[in-house]
């Protein structure tokens, strides 16, 4: 048996070295470091066809990532989908017509919410409601679409 | 004839369940015996020791290597799609968790437990537990206690350890050789791998694996047949067992806290 001031260091390191990798997955490997202040206010859209959008899919605009959705609900009397977005409040200055439309990243990627900001002096506020929306494109229906105008087209 | 069958069935059924309950009350006086051990830590810091600093090495050369195998299978996948920028979050999210905390406690079965069963083990045929006993000298607080501490202590740092280094193998693969793009490696998993949901619940896993281990390392032990074949017997039970309830319970686990 070594002695014990090498067995009390050998302990010490291990244990410094099991701390550090939890803190490091924590830092480097999870989504902590991108958690933002952490103060964020809700505002929703619906859509009349969500497509592939979860929840947690980011929420962008310019490309930049201000929030996420937060939950996805169904309207049973106008029969449309009900996105509630979560949106740091670092960005909290989008005009009253704000457009929302469900975009695709890549050809198969995941599919996120990209805000327009329109011209409006008025910004939204908690729990307002975006307005103008675009639905996602669903595949199907853009090449149902597109065959369809072909064979429009063959016809005539 | 048939009645033999059935009596012999009968008595295994009635074994097992003895077994079951001795390891239960077992596992009792053992939590009772841990805050007295907390009064000496240096019991304890021989344990860990023992039991996660030797580990270390085989944790760090494993938990690398299946990083790296991670990084090359997933490249070969994900490169079909053209979604090799994908892999820093496959690697992490089956690292954090799976792999992590499964493997570490496999290993640790094999490479702690083991030892842990053997020692008692012998403690128990040479007599020493039950010398102890006649110097008024608890072999739970003396002994077990102090290995079941170090044991469900190390657990959680080695699956951490071997789920960081993992992910450094698979950034060496991925990055390093076959060129996937630095920081879409890091940026996607940062945007898809979540502390609470994943980092968290991988660690409560190798808790509890560390916890199950443990518990039937010093078990099987102690409740060892005191001749050298026992002990080895006992030995082999540790490591089985570990494994098949470590994938067990891994499986209940992933489906109630990643189900939905």
């Amino acid at each position: 048996m070594r002695n014990t001031r090498f067995i009390e260091i050998a302990v010490g390191l291990f244990i410094a070295a099991g701390m550090a990798a939890l803190f490091l997955l924590a830092m480097q490997v999870s989504n902590l470091s991108r958690a933002g202040s952490g103060e964020s206010y809700t505002i929703t859209a619906t859509f009349e066809n969500i497509g592939g959008l979860k929840v947690r899919s980011p929420v962008t605009v310019s490309g930049v990532r201000v929030g996420r959705v937060d939950a996805i609900d169904y309207d049973n009397e106008a029969f449309e989908a009900v996105v509630t977005l979560r949106i740091d409040k670092a960005y909290s200055s989008f005009p009253e017509d704000t457009s929302a439309s469900i975009y695709t990243s890549g050809l198969l990627g995941e599919q996120y919410i990209g805000l327009e900001p329109g011209g409006s002096e008025a910004n939204l506020v908690e729990g307002d409601r975006i307005q103008m929306t675009q639905s996602a494109l669903v595949m199907e229906q853009v090449v149902g679409q597109f065959l369809y105008n072909a064979a429009g087209k063959s016809d005539e | 004839m048939m009645l033999d069958r059935l009596q012999r069935l009968g008595r295994a059924g009635i074994g097992f369940f003895e077994r079951l309950g001795r390891a239960h009350m077992f596992l009792l006086s053992t939590l009772a015996g841990v805050p007295g051990v907390l009064l000496r830590p240096s019991l304890v810091i021989k344990q860990l020791y023992m039991v996660g600093v030797l580990t270390l090495l085989i944790i760090l050369v494993s938990g690398f290597f299946v990083g790296m195998v991670l990084g090359l299978q997933g490249y070969n996948t994900l490169s079909d799609f053209g979604a090799e920028d994908s892999l820093g979050v496959m690697v992490a999210l089956s690292l954090v968790r799976e792999l992590g905390p499964v493997v570490t406690a496999l290993l640790f079965a094999g490479r702690a437990g083991s030892a842990l069963t053997a020692e008692i083990g012998l403690m128990k045929a040479t007599e020493q537990l039950s010398g102890m006993e006649m110097m008024a000298v608890d072999p739970m607080k003396r002994v077990i206690a102090p290995r079941f501490l170090a044991g469900f202590i190390s657990m959680p740092m080695l699956a951490a350890i071997f789920s960081l280094v993992g992910v450094y193998g698979g950034y060496f693969v991925g990055v390093g050789l076959l060129g996937v793009d630095d920081g879409a490696f890091w940026s996607q998993m940062q945007d898809r791998v979540d502390l609470h949901d994943d980092i968290l619940n991988g660690v409560i896993k190798s808790f509890v694996f560390g916890f199950v281990a443990v518990w039937i390392a010093v078990f099987e032990g102690y409740d060892s047949v005191p001749t050298s074949e026992g002990v080895s017997r006992a030995t082999t039970r540790t490591v089985v067992h570990t494994s098949l309830v470590v994938l067990g319970l891994d499986f209940i686990l992933t489906a109630l806290m990643f189900g939905d």
